[in-house]
Protein backbone atom coordinates (compact mmCIF):
# COMPACT_ATOMS: atom_id res chain seq x y z
CA UNK A 1 0.00 0.00 0.00
CA UNK A 2 1.61 3.46 -0.83
CA UNK A 3 0.88 6.55 0.79
CA UNK A 4 -0.70 8.32 -2.34
CA UNK A 5 -4.37 7.86 -0.90
CA UNK A 6 -6.96 8.87 -2.53
CA UNK A 7 -8.93 11.37 -0.75
CA UNK A 8 -12.19 10.67 0.38
CA UNK A 9 -14.10 13.43 -1.17
CA UNK A 10 -12.84 12.39 -4.92
CA UNK A 11 -13.61 8.69 -3.51
CA UNK A 12 -16.78 8.95 -3.67
CA UNK A 13 -17.13 10.79 -6.52
CA UNK A 14 -14.91 8.51 -8.65
CA UNK A 15 -17.04 5.25 -7.55
CA UNK A 16 -20.86 7.06 -7.90
CA UNK A 17 -19.50 7.82 -11.59
CA UNK A 18 -18.48 4.03 -12.37
CA UNK A 19 -21.70 3.27 -11.12
CA UNK A 20 -24.13 5.78 -12.69
CA UNK A 21 -22.15 5.33 -16.02
CA UNK A 22 -22.55 1.53 -16.20
CA UNK A 23 -26.58 1.62 -15.44
CA UNK A 24 -26.17 -0.23 -11.67
CA UNK A 25 -27.54 2.90 -9.86
CA UNK A 26 -29.32 6.08 -10.34
CA UNK A 27 -27.95 9.42 -8.51
CA UNK A 28 -31.67 10.45 -7.99
CA UNK A 29 -32.19 6.87 -5.96
CA UNK A 30 -29.63 8.48 -4.21
CA UNK A 31 -31.03 12.07 -4.15
CA UNK A 32 -34.08 10.60 -2.51
CA UNK A 33 -32.21 8.34 -0.05
CA UNK A 34 -30.24 11.03 1.30
CA UNK A 35 -33.16 13.75 1.27
CA UNK A 36 -35.42 11.25 3.13
CA UNK A 37 -32.21 11.15 6.12
CA UNK A 38 -32.14 15.08 5.95
CA UNK A 39 -35.83 15.99 6.16
CA UNK A 40 -38.10 13.43 7.12
CA UNK A 41 -36.47 10.69 9.63
CA UNK A 42 -35.22 12.25 12.30
CA UNK A 43 -34.93 13.24 16.21
CA UNK A 44 -38.73 14.51 16.01
CA UNK A 45 -40.11 11.52 15.41
CA UNK A 46 -38.80 9.81 18.85
CA UNK A 47 -40.45 13.20 20.43
CA UNK A 48 -43.14 12.70 19.74
CA UNK A 49 -43.41 8.95 20.92
CA UNK A 50 -41.73 10.49 24.22
CA UNK A 51 -44.41 13.16 24.68
CA UNK A 52 -47.26 10.93 23.90
CA UNK A 53 -45.83 8.43 26.37
CA UNK A 54 -45.65 11.11 28.97
CA UNK A 55 -49.78 11.89 28.83
CA UNK A 56 -51.07 9.00 27.66
CA UNK A 57 -50.54 6.22 30.38
CA UNK A 58 -52.21 3.44 28.16
CA UNK A 59 -49.43 4.02 25.23
CA UNK A 60 -46.68 4.38 28.03
CA UNK A 61 -47.34 0.92 29.29
CA UNK A 62 -48.11 -0.33 25.68
CA UNK A 63 -44.67 1.05 24.90
CA UNK A 64 -42.91 0.01 27.23
CA UNK A 65 -44.27 -4.05 26.96
CA UNK A 66 -44.18 -3.86 22.91
CA UNK A 67 -41.57 -1.06 21.84
CA UNK A 68 -41.84 -1.79 17.77
CA UNK A 69 -45.92 -2.26 18.15
CA UNK A 70 -46.47 0.97 19.90
CA UNK A 71 -43.67 3.36 17.48
CA UNK A 72 -45.46 1.23 14.86
CA UNK A 73 -49.03 2.86 15.87
CA UNK A 74 -47.29 6.36 15.21
CA UNK A 75 -46.24 4.94 11.86
CA UNK A 76 -42.68 4.65 12.58
CA UNK A 77 -40.85 1.61 11.24
CA UNK A 78 -38.58 1.03 9.07
CA UNK A 79 -34.40 -0.03 8.92
CA UNK A 80 -32.69 -0.54 11.94
CA UNK A 81 -35.87 -0.62 13.83
CA UNK A 82 -37.05 -4.30 13.48
CA UNK A 83 -37.11 -4.57 16.82
CA UNK A 84 -37.47 -2.03 19.37
CA UNK A 85 -36.58 -1.86 23.33
CA UNK A 86 -37.87 1.15 25.37
CA UNK A 87 -35.81 1.63 28.24
CA UNK A 88 -37.59 4.04 31.07
CA UNK A 89 -35.64 6.65 32.69
CA UNK A 90 -36.64 7.81 36.50
CA UNK A 91 -35.38 9.41 39.27
CA UNK A 92 -33.32 6.24 40.41
CA UNK A 93 -32.20 4.42 36.78
CA UNK A 94 -30.36 6.05 34.30
CA UNK A 95 -30.15 3.86 30.80
CA UNK A 96 -28.07 4.78 28.35
CA UNK A 97 -27.40 3.31 24.84
CA UNK A 98 -24.30 2.44 22.61
CA UNK A 99 -22.76 0.20 20.42
CA UNK A 100 -18.92 -0.81 20.67
CA UNK A 101 -19.13 -2.89 17.21
CA UNK A 102 -20.40 -0.26 14.69
CA UNK A 103 -23.31 2.46 15.41
CA UNK A 104 -26.20 0.81 15.38
CA UNK A 105 -28.88 3.30 16.58
CA UNK A 106 -32.79 3.21 16.01
CA UNK A 107 -32.96 4.73 12.31
CA UNK A 108 -37.09 5.14 12.36
CA UNK A 109 -37.09 7.04 15.75
CA UNK A 110 -33.63 9.19 15.77
CA UNK A 111 -32.49 9.02 11.96
CA UNK A 112 -28.85 8.74 11.69
CA UNK A 113 -26.70 9.02 15.06
CA UNK A 114 -24.48 11.68 15.47
CA UNK A 115 -21.03 12.38 15.14
CA UNK A 116 -20.53 11.65 18.87
CA UNK A 117 -22.32 8.45 18.93
CA UNK A 118 -19.70 7.34 16.09
CA UNK A 119 -16.72 8.67 18.25
CA UNK A 120 -14.11 5.82 19.44
CA UNK A 121 -13.82 7.86 22.96
CA UNK A 122 -17.44 7.23 23.22
CA UNK A 123 -18.24 3.69 21.56
CA UNK A 124 -14.94 2.43 23.63
CA UNK A 125 -15.13 4.06 26.94
CA UNK A 126 -18.91 4.17 27.34
CA UNK A 127 -19.55 0.47 28.70
CA UNK A 128 -16.03 1.07 31.05
CA UNK A 129 -16.59 4.60 33.18
CA UNK A 130 -20.29 5.45 32.11
CA UNK A 131 -20.32 7.84 35.02
CA UNK A 132 -16.83 9.72 33.59
CA UNK A 133 -17.81 9.46 30.01
CA UNK A 134 -21.66 11.09 30.87
CA UNK A 135 -19.88 14.11 32.85
CA UNK A 136 -17.30 14.78 30.23
CA UNK A 137 -20.71 15.12 27.96
CA UNK A 138 -22.52 17.37 30.12
CA UNK A 139 -24.31 14.84 32.43
CA UNK A 140 -23.47 14.72 35.86
CA UNK A 141 -25.96 11.67 37.83
CA UNK A 142 -26.14 11.87 41.39
CA UNK A 143 -23.82 8.89 42.78
CA UNK A 144 -27.05 6.91 44.13
CA UNK A 145 -28.36 6.74 40.33
CA UNK A 146 -28.13 3.23 39.02
CA UNK A 147 -26.37 3.29 35.68
CA UNK A 148 -27.89 0.83 33.04
CA UNK A 149 -25.52 0.43 29.82
CA UNK A 150 -26.73 -1.19 26.97
CA UNK A 151 -24.49 -2.18 24.09
CA UNK A 152 -26.57 -2.70 20.74
CA UNK A 153 -24.52 -5.74 19.70
CA UNK A 154 -27.80 -7.39 17.71
CA UNK A 155 -30.41 -6.52 15.70
CA UNK A 156 -32.25 -5.36 18.80
CA UNK A 157 -32.38 -1.20 18.80
CA UNK A 158 -32.46 0.76 22.45
CA UNK A 159 -34.11 3.52 23.00
CA UNK A 160 -34.20 5.59 25.74
CA UNK A 161 -37.63 7.31 27.43
CA UNK A 162 -36.74 10.32 29.74
CA UNK A 163 -37.89 11.33 32.63
CA UNK A 164 -40.94 13.89 32.62
CA UNK A 165 -39.13 16.96 34.38
CA UNK A 166 -40.66 18.86 36.90
CA UNK A 167 -42.88 21.76 35.97
CA UNK A 168 -44.18 20.62 32.88
CA UNK A 169 -47.22 19.44 34.71
CA UNK A 170 -49.63 21.73 32.64
CA UNK A 171 -47.86 21.24 28.97
CA UNK A 172 -49.95 19.31 26.55
CA UNK A 173 -48.43 16.19 24.60
CA UNK A 174 -47.76 19.18 21.67
CA UNK A 175 -46.17 21.11 23.41
CA UNK A 176 -43.84 18.32 25.10
CA UNK A 177 -42.65 17.77 21.68
CA UNK A 178 -40.52 20.36 21.44
CA UNK A 179 -38.65 20.01 24.94
CA UNK A 180 -37.44 16.23 24.12
CA UNK A 181 -34.07 15.97 22.62
CA UNK A 182 -32.17 13.76 20.76
CA UNK A 183 -29.79 13.11 23.37
CA UNK A 184 -32.00 12.62 26.20
CA UNK A 185 -33.41 9.61 23.86
CA UNK A 186 -30.11 8.04 23.77
CA UNK A 187 -29.31 8.96 27.77
CA UNK A 188 -26.46 10.98 27.50
CA UNK A 189 -28.69 13.96 28.58
CA UNK A 190 -31.74 14.76 30.70
CA UNK A 191 -34.91 16.36 29.67
CA UNK A 192 -35.15 19.97 30.83
CA UNK A 193 -38.34 22.16 31.16
CA UNK B 1 -13.07 -16.56 4.70
CA UNK B 2 -11.09 -13.24 5.84
CA UNK B 3 -10.50 -12.13 8.80
CA UNK B 4 -11.28 -9.67 11.19
CA UNK B 5 -8.53 -7.08 11.70
CA UNK B 6 -10.44 -5.83 15.24
CA UNK B 7 -10.40 -2.19 15.41
CA UNK B 8 -13.83 -2.01 14.87
CA UNK B 9 -14.18 -3.88 18.37
CA UNK B 10 -13.39 -0.72 20.78
CA UNK B 11 -15.61 -1.82 23.88
CA UNK B 12 -13.86 -1.37 26.49
CA UNK B 13 -10.40 -0.25 24.87
CA UNK B 14 -8.22 2.39 26.09
CA UNK B 15 -6.42 5.56 24.44
CA UNK B 16 -9.32 7.77 22.23
CA UNK B 17 -9.04 10.50 24.58
CA UNK B 18 -12.29 12.73 25.76
CA UNK B 19 -15.93 12.33 24.55
CA UNK B 20 -17.24 14.97 22.26
CA UNK B 21 -19.82 17.40 23.79
CA UNK B 22 -23.15 17.36 21.28
CA UNK B 23 -23.91 19.90 19.43
CA UNK B 24 -27.92 20.15 19.25
CA UNK B 25 -27.95 21.92 15.73
CA UNK B 26 -25.53 19.60 14.33
CA UNK B 27 -26.49 19.03 10.39
CA UNK B 28 -26.86 14.47 9.61
CA UNK B 29 -24.33 15.16 6.81
CA UNK B 30 -21.77 17.71 7.66
CA UNK B 31 -19.99 17.60 4.25
CA UNK B 32 -21.60 16.40 1.11
CA UNK B 33 -19.51 13.35 0.25
CA UNK B 34 -20.92 11.75 3.54
CA UNK B 35 -24.16 12.01 2.06
CA UNK B 36 -22.92 10.22 -1.26
CA UNK B 37 -20.89 7.73 0.49
CA UNK B 38 -24.23 6.76 2.86
CA UNK B 39 -26.71 6.49 -0.17
CA UNK B 40 -23.54 4.51 -2.02
CA UNK B 41 -22.92 1.68 0.71
CA UNK B 42 -26.52 1.26 0.97
CA UNK B 43 -26.75 0.83 -2.53
CA UNK B 44 -23.91 -1.57 -3.10
CA UNK B 45 -25.65 -4.05 -0.57
CA UNK B 46 -27.74 -4.78 -2.90
CA UNK B 47 -25.64 -4.10 -6.04
CA UNK B 48 -22.99 -6.83 -4.75
CA UNK B 49 -26.01 -9.37 -3.84
CA UNK B 50 -24.86 -9.61 -0.40
CA UNK B 51 -26.24 -8.45 3.07
CA UNK B 52 -25.78 -6.51 6.78
CA UNK B 53 -23.73 -8.35 7.81
CA UNK B 54 -21.27 -8.93 5.54
CA UNK B 55 -20.69 -4.75 4.93
CA UNK B 56 -20.37 -4.36 8.69
CA UNK B 57 -17.56 -7.49 8.10
CA UNK B 58 -16.40 -5.80 5.50
CA UNK B 59 -15.62 -2.45 7.20
CA UNK B 60 -14.33 -4.47 9.63
CA UNK B 61 -11.54 -6.36 8.02
CA UNK B 62 -10.47 -2.07 7.02
CA UNK B 63 -7.31 -1.25 8.11
CA UNK B 64 -6.73 1.00 10.66
CA UNK B 65 -6.39 4.05 8.38
CA UNK B 66 -9.40 3.11 6.28
CA UNK B 67 -11.36 2.68 9.25
CA UNK B 68 -10.68 6.05 10.94
CA UNK B 69 -9.56 8.25 9.17
CA UNK B 70 -12.25 9.55 7.25
CA UNK B 71 -14.93 8.51 10.11
CA UNK B 72 -18.06 6.90 9.77
CA UNK B 73 -18.95 7.78 6.19
CA UNK B 74 -15.46 6.84 5.00
CA UNK B 75 -15.40 3.43 6.38
CA UNK B 76 -19.08 2.96 5.03
CA UNK B 77 -17.24 3.66 1.57
CA UNK B 78 -14.26 1.49 2.23
CA UNK B 79 -16.57 -1.32 3.22
CA UNK B 80 -18.80 -0.48 0.14
CA UNK B 81 -15.75 -0.82 -2.01
CA UNK B 82 -14.94 -4.31 -0.37
CA UNK B 83 -18.54 -5.58 -1.21
CA UNK B 84 -18.09 -4.83 -4.99
CA UNK B 85 -14.72 -6.01 -5.46
CA UNK B 86 -15.69 -9.10 -3.57
CA UNK B 87 -18.58 -9.78 -6.00
CA UNK B 88 -16.50 -8.40 -9.03
CA UNK B 89 -18.61 -5.48 -9.59
CA UNK B 90 -15.64 -3.42 -10.02
CA UNK B 91 -11.74 -4.32 -10.28
CA UNK B 92 -9.63 -3.82 -7.87
CA UNK B 93 -7.58 -0.11 -8.61
CA UNK B 94 -11.24 1.08 -10.91
CA UNK B 95 -11.63 3.08 -8.17
CA UNK B 96 -8.42 5.09 -7.96
CA UNK B 97 -7.95 4.96 -12.05
CA UNK B 98 -10.97 6.73 -12.29
CA UNK B 99 -10.29 9.23 -9.16
CA UNK B 100 -6.76 9.93 -11.05
CA UNK B 101 -8.20 10.55 -14.30
CA UNK B 102 -11.35 13.05 -12.37
CA UNK B 103 -7.67 15.17 -11.52
CA UNK B 104 -6.36 15.37 -14.84
CA UNK B 105 -4.59 11.92 -14.90
CA UNK B 106 -4.40 9.42 -17.52
CA UNK B 107 -4.58 6.24 -16.27
CA UNK B 108 -5.69 3.09 -17.73
CA UNK B 109 -9.38 1.91 -16.27
CA UNK B 110 -9.80 -2.01 -16.37
CA UNK B 111 -13.32 -2.52 -18.03
CA UNK B 112 -15.91 -4.36 -15.87
CA UNK B 113 -15.29 -7.94 -14.44
CA UNK B 114 -17.69 -10.63 -14.76
CA UNK B 115 -19.76 -10.51 -11.87
CA UNK B 116 -19.50 -13.20 -9.17
CA UNK B 117 -21.78 -12.84 -6.51
CA UNK B 118 -22.48 -14.97 -3.94
CA UNK B 119 -24.96 -17.77 -4.07
CA UNK B 120 -26.93 -15.96 -1.05
CA UNK B 121 -30.64 -15.58 -0.78
CA UNK B 122 -32.13 -14.42 2.22
CA UNK B 123 -35.45 -16.45 3.53
CA UNK B 124 -37.17 -14.08 4.76
CA UNK B 125 -36.99 -9.66 5.14
CA UNK B 126 -34.78 -8.87 7.78
CA UNK B 127 -32.86 -10.45 10.70
CA UNK B 128 -35.72 -12.07 12.77
CA UNK B 129 -37.11 -15.55 12.37
CA UNK B 130 -39.03 -17.91 13.91
CA UNK B 131 -37.31 -20.91 15.50
CA UNK B 132 -39.07 -23.63 16.53
CA UNK B 133 -36.51 -24.88 18.81
CA UNK B 134 -37.34 -23.46 22.91
CA UNK B 135 -34.45 -21.34 24.40
CA UNK B 136 -31.76 -22.94 25.60
CA UNK B 137 -31.32 -20.19 28.66
CA UNK B 138 -34.49 -18.24 30.44
CA UNK B 139 -34.64 -15.20 32.38
CA UNK B 140 -32.41 -14.92 35.61
CA UNK B 141 -30.00 -18.20 33.58
CA UNK B 142 -26.45 -17.75 35.06
CA UNK B 143 -24.35 -17.59 31.59
CA UNK B 144 -20.76 -17.12 30.40
CA UNK B 145 -19.56 -15.60 27.23
CA UNK B 146 -17.29 -17.78 25.08
CA UNK B 147 -14.04 -16.54 24.91
CA UNK B 148 -12.59 -17.59 21.37
CA UNK B 149 -10.85 -16.16 18.48
CA UNK B 150 -13.32 -15.34 15.59
CA UNK B 151 -12.41 -17.00 12.41
CA UNK B 152 -14.16 -14.08 10.93
CA UNK B 153 -17.11 -12.23 11.76
CA UNK B 154 -18.41 -12.15 15.00
CA UNK B 155 -21.11 -9.82 16.98
CA UNK B 156 -19.17 -11.26 20.35
CA UNK B 157 -17.69 -8.17 21.72
CA UNK B 158 -14.06 -9.01 23.29
CA UNK B 159 -14.56 -7.50 26.21
CA UNK B 160 -17.16 -9.47 27.73
CA UNK B 161 -15.80 -13.22 26.38
CA UNK B 162 -15.57 -15.55 29.40
CA UNK B 163 -16.82 -13.20 32.02
CA UNK B 164 -19.99 -14.50 33.91
CA UNK B 165 -23.72 -12.37 33.82
CA UNK B 166 -27.08 -13.38 33.95
CA UNK B 167 -30.14 -13.49 31.29
CA UNK B 168 -32.11 -9.88 31.57
CA UNK B 169 -34.41 -10.56 28.38
CA UNK B 170 -34.78 -13.28 26.13
CA UNK B 171 -35.02 -11.61 22.28
CA UNK B 172 -36.44 -12.73 19.18
CA UNK B 173 -34.69 -15.30 17.18
CA UNK B 174 -32.46 -13.78 14.99
CA UNK B 175 -29.88 -14.66 11.83
CA UNK B 176 -26.67 -15.47 13.42
CA UNK B 177 -24.07 -12.80 11.72
CA UNK B 178 -21.32 -15.06 12.23
CA UNK B 179 -22.70 -17.13 9.40
CA UNK B 180 -24.96 -15.14 7.68
CA UNK B 181 -21.72 -12.52 6.76
CA UNK B 182 -19.76 -15.40 5.13
CA UNK B 183 -23.09 -16.78 3.01
CA UNK B 184 -23.00 -20.48 5.05
CA UNK B 185 -26.41 -20.06 5.90
CA UNK B 186 -28.72 -18.01 8.15
CA UNK B 187 -28.14 -20.24 11.51
CA UNK B 188 -31.19 -18.79 12.80
CA UNK B 189 -31.48 -18.64 16.87
CA UNK B 190 -32.57 -16.59 20.22
CA UNK B 191 -30.72 -13.78 20.96
CA UNK B 192 -30.23 -13.27 25.00
CA UNK B 193 -29.75 -10.08 26.43
CA UNK B 194 -26.84 -10.34 29.52
CA UNK B 195 -26.54 -8.40 32.04
CA UNK B 196 -22.98 -8.02 33.52
CA UNK B 197 -21.21 -6.10 36.58
CA UNK B 198 -18.84 -3.86 35.91
CA UNK B 199 -16.55 -5.43 38.61
CA UNK B 200 -16.62 -8.84 36.87
CA UNK B 201 -15.70 -6.67 33.03
CA UNK B 202 -13.28 -4.61 34.54
CA UNK B 203 -12.34 -5.78 37.64
CA UNK B 204 -13.15 -3.74 41.80
CA UNK B 205 -12.25 -0.79 40.93
CA UNK B 206 -14.71 -0.06 37.87
CA UNK B 207 -17.22 2.13 38.50
CA UNK B 208 -20.01 0.54 39.89
CA UNK B 209 -22.72 -0.22 36.55
CA UNK B 210 -24.87 -2.65 34.90
CA UNK B 211 -23.66 -3.45 31.13
CA UNK B 212 -26.39 -5.04 29.38
CA UNK B 213 -25.54 -6.86 26.24
CA UNK B 214 -27.28 -8.94 23.19
CA UNK B 215 -25.61 -12.37 22.68
CA UNK B 216 -26.65 -15.22 20.21
CA UNK B 217 -26.90 -18.30 22.05
CA UNK B 218 -24.09 -20.04 20.01
CA UNK B 219 -21.84 -17.12 22.24
CA UNK B 220 -23.00 -18.25 25.22
CA UNK B 221 -22.45 -21.36 27.55
CA UNK B 222 -23.57 -22.02 30.89
CA UNK B 223 -21.70 -20.50 33.66
CA UNK B 224 -19.43 -22.90 35.36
Amino acid sequence: MTDERVPIELRVEALEQLLVERGLIDSAVMDKYIAMYETDVGPLNGAQVVAKAWTDPDYKERLLSDGTAAVAELGFKGPQGEHIVVLENTPAVHNVVVCTLCSCYPWPLLGLPPSWYKDPAYRARMVREPRAVLAEMGLRLPDDVEVRVWDSSSEVRYFVLPSRPAGTEGLSEEQLVPLVTRDAMVGVAQVTP
Amino acid sequence: MSKATGIHDMGGTEGWGAAPVPRPDEPVFAERWQARAFALAVLSIRLSGTNLDAFRHAMNRLDRRDYLDDGYYGRWLHGAENLLLDSSIIAQGTVEARAANMSGGSAEELGPPEPNKPDYAPAAAGSLREVSSAPRFAVGSAVRARAFDPPGHTRLPRYVMGHTGEVVIVQPAQVLPDTNAHFQGENPQWVYTVRFGSAELFGSDAEPFALHVDLYEDYLEEAP
